[in-house]
C-alpha cells in the first residue's frame, strides 16, 4: 500500500508543475487572438502536420531535423576524437602545455559563434562548413578539460603503471583515458550545448535546410503556430540529446561517483 | 595453490625465485629548479637472491629515492644498479613494486581482481593461467571475497593487500617495498607483516623493504641497512640472526631483537645528528656480540 | 606563478615558452597566406589583421560596440545571478518545492537558448531586449543549478543546530545557508560569465542588435575581411578578459574558503 502511494507521489512530484504550466498555458491562450501568441491547441495541431506530414520519408522530420543532428554528431564526434588526442599529447608533456597555453586560452575564449561568418568565408555554406564549425566550437572544451584531466593525474598511478612495465597502449587505455575520463566527460558536456548552439545558428545564418533554418523561415513568413512548434521540436531534441548523454556518461563514470562519495566519507 | 604451495616447505636459505641485487657507486642528484639537490651520495650493497632486507634510516634519507632508483623509475645520477647482472635502465621485468600509497596505487575505475590482472595481461599471461593466479594470489591475502569490488570500498588494510596480491601475482623474482605499512594502523600492520614473512618464504624471492619503523626492520629482515642522513651513504650492514620462523609475540620479546633494537635505534639517532660513517658514531651500547642465526 | 619566472636549471620557464607559442602562431598566421597555403583574400597575414585592429581601435565605433556588448553582457549575468541566487536558495530551502520544481528544471535546462531567436526578434526586432532574453535564458540555469546544489551541501548538523535555536528563516540564510553556497554560486557566476557572452555574441550576429557581433556580421557581408578578423580579435580578447575576471573574482571572494572547488563539480 505504502509502496503504491510512494510511485503516486513521485509521478505526481514529476509531472505535477510540468502539467500544471501546459495546462495555464492551454487555458490562457485558448481564446487568444495575439498574433504572436497562437493558442497551444493550435500550435500542438500544426505539430504534427508540420514536422510528421506522411510519408515519413520526406517529412520535415526526415528533410529537416535528421541533416540538422547527423551534422551536429558528425562535428562532435571529430571533436571528441581530436579534442582528446591533442589535450592527452598536449597534458602529458609539461613543455607542450607551457608552449600551447595562452594561445589556446584565447582561442577558447572566442565566443564560437563568430566561427560561422569566419568559416562561411572558407567553406561557403554547405554541410562542410557547418561540420567544421560545430568541430571547432566544440574542440576547445574537450580540448582543455582533456588536459586539466591529463595532468592531474595521480603520479602515484603513473609510477605504479610504469613499474609493471604497461606499454603504451595500454597505458593510454587503462590509465590516462580512465584517469582523465571525469574531466573529459565535464568537457564534452559543455561541449554538447555549444554543438547545440553551434548547429542551429549556423542553419539560421545560411542554409538549405535544417532544424534552424525551418524556423527561421516560418519566422520570416509569419507563419507564427509553426514556428512555435519548431522551437518546441528543437528543445525537445536538446533534452533528448542530453538524456543520452547523461546515460552514456553516467556508464563511463560509474567508479567515479561511488570513488568521490567514499573520497567524501573518508576526509 | 599449486606452484606456491609446493615450495611452502623449502629451507629459507635455497630461494631459487630471487635474483640478484646489485648496487655499486649509486649517487642521485636532483636538478630541477634552485639549487640542485645531493640525495644520495654514495651507495654500494648487495642482496643475494632470496634474501629479505631491510633499509631504515631517519625521514628524509633518501629510501624513497633509493627505491626509485632500484625500480627503474628514476635514473641514477651515476654508478650502477644492476638485477641479476643485467643493469638496470628501466622498470625491469621480474620487479614488483607495492608503494606506500595504496589509496593511490591502485586504479580506481578496475575492480580488485582486475587491478591484479591488469600487469599479468600486459606480461601476456595466458587467460586461463591469469585468472588461476588472480585467485590464488587473492585467496593467499585473504581476500578472495572481495575480488569484484573497486578498491575504495575497502579499508586501507586491505587496499595494500591488494596491491601486495597485485606484487605476488606478477611472479616477481625481486619485490620492492616502500613503507607499505606506514599509513595502516598498528593491527594490520602486525598482520601484513606475517602475510609478507609468509609469502617471502613461500614464493623465496628477493625482498627489499623499506620503513622508517626499526622495530618493523629487525622483526621483517634477515638484514638491515642502516642509512645516513642525506646525502646519502651506508651507515651499517646489520645482520640480523633472529631464525627464519618470527613470531609478533616471541620474536619481539626476543634478547636478541632487544639488542638489534637498541643497536639500530642508536645508530639511526647518530644518523640524525649528522654521522657519515660507523666509525664516527658514538654509541652507548657497542654492538659487539656477533649475532648468530638461530641462537 | 611567480617560481616559474625563476632562471635557473636547465627548465626553460613556462612564460618563455608560452611567449614562444604565441610568436610561433603568429608566425604561422603570416607566413601561411603569404606563402599561398591558405587563400590570403580569406585569411590575411597577421601583420594586415592587427594593422586593421590598430585602424578599428582608433574608431569611436568600436568603442561604442564593445559598450553597447559589454552592456548587454553584463545586465544579462546581472539579472541571471540575482534571480539564480534568489530561486535557488528558495527552492533549495524548502524540500516541497525542491520536489516539485526538479523535473521541470531538468526538462528547461537542456532546451538550447538558441530556440528563442525567432521568438526573440518577433517580441523585440533588433533591440536590446531580445538577445538578453537568450542570454538570460542560457546563464540562468548555470547559476540556478550551482546554487541548489550548494544549498543541498549545507550540513544538516549546522542546519539542526540553527533550527533547535529557533532561528528565522532569514537568519538561517544568513549564517548557515549562505557561507556555504557562496563558493557554489561563484563557480555558477564564472560559468554564467561565458555563457552570456557567447550569447550576446549570438544575438548580435544574428538578431542584429547593436555591439560587436554585428559590426563583425556587417565586415564579413560586406567583405572587410581584415576588419572581421580584427572583431574575432576583439571578441577573443573580451573573452580572455571576462575568463579572467571571472576567475580572480572566485579567488577573491573565496580566499578564505578552505576548499578551492574544482571544474568537476559543474
Amino acid at each position: 500500500m505504502t509502496g503504491v502511494l510512494r510511485v503516486l507521489r513521485s509521478v505526481l512530484l514529476t509531472l505535477g508543475l510540468p502539467a500544471v504550466i501546459l495546462l495555464a498555458w492551454w487555458f490562457t491562450s485558448a481564446g487568444s487572438t495575439t498574433f504572436y501568441n497562437p493558442p497551444l491547441s493550435a500550435i500542438l495541431g500544426t505539430f504534427r502536420e508540420t514536422w510528421f506530414s506522411a510519408p515519413l520519408g520526406e517529412s520535415r522530420l526526415a528533410v529537416d531535423v535528421v541533416p540538422s543532428v547527423l551534422r551536429l554528431l558528425a562535428g562532435y564526434g571529430i571533436a571528441l576524437v581530436a579534442g582528446i588526442a591533442l589535450g592527452v599529447a598536449i597534458g602529458s608533456s609539461r613543455a607542450l602545455r607551457a608552449f600551447a597555453e595562452p594561445v589556446l586560452e584565447f582561442f577558447r575564449a572566442i565566443p564560437p559563434p563568430v566561427l560561422v561568418p569566419v568559416l562561411m568565408l572558407f567553406l561557403g555554406i554547405g554541410d562542410t562548413m557547418k561540420i567544421v564549425v560545430i568541430a571547432i566550437g566544440c574542440l576547445w572544451p574537450v580540448l582543455l578539460n582533456t588536459v586539466e584531466g591529463v595532468r592531474g593525474l595521480d603520479p602515484v598511478l603513473r609510477d605504479t603503471a610504469r613499474a609493471y612495465r604497461l606499454g603504451l597502449v595500454a597505458t593510454l587505455r587503462h590509465l590516462v583515458l580512465r584517469g582523465a575520463s571525469p574531466q573529459i566527460v565535464t568537457g564534452a558536456r559543455q561541449a554538447l550545448s555549444i554543438g547545440i548552439i553551434l548547429m542551429v545558428i549556423s542553419e539560421m545564418f545560411a542554409a538549405k535546410d535544417g532544424l534552424g533554418f525551418s524556423i527561421v523561415q516560418f519566422q520570416r513568413g509569419f507563419a507564427i503556430p509553426e514556428m512555435w512548434s519548431g522551437v518546441i521540436l528543437l528543445g525537445v531534441v536538446g533534452v533528448l540529446l542530453s538524456l543520452v548523454f547523461r546515460a552514456v556518461s553516467h556508464a563511463v563514470l560509474r567508479w567515479y561517483l561511488g570513488y568521490r562519495q567514499s573520497q567524501h566519507g573518508g576526509a | 595453490m599449486s606452484s606456491p604451495a609446493n615450495v611452502a616447505d623449502r629451507p629459507v636459505d635455497d630461494h631459487p625465485g630471487g635474483a640478484r641485487l646489485e648496487v655499486r657507486n649509486l649517487r642521485k642528484v636532483y636538478t630541477g629548479r634552485g639549487e640542485p639537490v645531493e640525495a644520495v651520495a654514495d651507495l654500494t650493497f648487495e642482496v643475494r637472491p632470496g634474501e629479505l632486507v631491510c633499509v631504515v634510516g631517519p625521514s628524509g634519507a633518501g629510501k624513497t629515492t633509493l627505491l626509485r632508483c632500484l625500480a627503474g623509475l628514476l635514473p641514477a645520477t651515476s654508478g650502477d644498479v644492476s638485477l641479476g647482472g643485467a643493469p638496470i635502465t628501466g622498470p625491469p621485468p621480474g620487479m614488483a613494486v607495492v608503494l606506500q600509497e595504496y589509496g593511490r596505487s591502485l586504479f580506481p575505475w578496475m575492480s580488485v581482481a582486475q587491478n591484479v590482472e591488469l600487469p599479468l595481461k600486459e606480461k601476456r599471461v595466458p587467460k586461463a593461467r591469469r585468472a588461476e593466479l588472480v585467485d590464488e594470489t587473492l585467496a593467499a591475502v585473504g581476500l578472495a571475497d572481495v575480488a569484484g569490488s573497486y578498491p575504495w570500498q575497502l579499508s586501507g588494510g586491505m587496499q595494500q593487500r591488494v596491491a601486495i596480491a597485485r606484487a605476488v601475482a606478477y611472479e616477481p623474482q625481486v619485490l620492492l617495498m616502500d613503507e607499505p605499512f606506514a599509513a595502516v594502523d598498528a593491527q594490520t600492520r602486525f598482520e601484513l607483516e606475517d602475510l609478507v614473512r609468509t609469502l617471502w618464504k613461500r614464493l623465496g624471492i628477493t625482498v627489499v623493504f623499506v620503513t622508517h619503523d626499526i622495530d618493523e626492520a629487525i622483526y621483517l629482515g634477515e638484514r638491515v641497512l642502516v642509512l645516513s642522513a642525506r646525502p646519502t651513504v651506508v651507515l651499517e650492514d646489520v645482520a640480523v640472526g633472529l631464525g627464519a620462523d618470527r613470531d609478533q609475540l616471541e620474536t619481539r620479546g626476543d634478547a636478541e631483537f632487544a639488542r638489534l633494537r637498541t643497536h639500530v635505534y642508536e645508530l639511526v639517532q647518530q644518523a640524525k645528528q649528522g654521522v657519515r660513517s660507523l666509525a664516527d658514531a658514538h654509541l652507548t651500547h657497542p654492538a659487539d656480540t656477533p649475532p648468530r642465526a638461530g641462537a | 606563478m611567480t617560481r616559474t619566472h625563476r632562471l635557473a636549471g636547465r627548465r626553460t620557464p613556462a612564460w618563455a615558452l608560452g611567449l614562444a607559442g604565441v610568436v610561433v602562431f603568429l608566425l604561422v598566421l603570416e607566413l601561411a597566406p603569404r606563402l599561398g597555403l591558405v587563400d590570403a583574400r580569406f585569411l590575411p597575414p597577421a601583420s594586415r589583421i592587427l594593422a586593421a585592429l590598430a585602424e578599428r581601435l582608433r574608431t569611436p565605433e568600436l568603442w561604442t560596440a564593445l559598450g553597447q556588448t559589454l552592456t548587454t553582457w553584463g545586465t544579462g549575468l546581472a539579472i541571471s545571478l540575482v534571480a539564480g541566487v534568489v530561486l535557488g536558495v528558495v527552492i533549495g530551502s524548502v524540500s516541497v518545492l525542491r520536489a516539485v520544481t526538479a523535473s521541470t528544471i531538468e526538462f528547461l535546462r537542456p532546451v538550447p537558448s538558441v530556440a528563442l531567436i525567432p521568438v526573440a526578434v518577433l517580441l523585440y526586432s533588433t533591440g536590446m531586449a531580445g538577445t538578453l532574453l537568450l542570454v538570460v535564458y542560457a546563464s540562468f540555469w548555470q547559476v540556478l543549478v550551482q546554487v541548489l546544489s550548494g544549498v543541498q551541501d549545507v550540513d544538516p548538523v549546522a542546519s539542526d543546530t540553527a533550527r533547535s535555536y529557533r532561528f528565522s528563516p532569514l537568519t538561517r540564510i544568513r549564517t548557515v545557508v549562505w557561507p556555504t553556497t557562496l563558493p557554489y554560486a561563484m563557480t555558477g557566476l564564472r560559468l554564467a560569465a561565458s555563457v552570456a557572452l557567447i550569447l550576446t555574441v549570438t544575438g548580435e550576429l544574428l538578431i542584429g542588435t547593436p555591439g560587436i557581433g554585428k559590426l563583425l556580421g556587417i565586415a564579413q557581408s560586406s567583405g572587410a575581411v581584415e576588419s572581421m578578423y580584427a572583431y574575432v580579435v576583439v571578441t577573443g580578447l573580451l573573452g580572455v578578459a571576462v575568463n579572467l575576471l571571472a576567475r580572480a573574482l572566485e579567488g577573491r571572494v573565496l580566499f578564505w574558503h578552505p576548499s578551492v572547488r574544482g571544474e568537476v563539480a559543474a
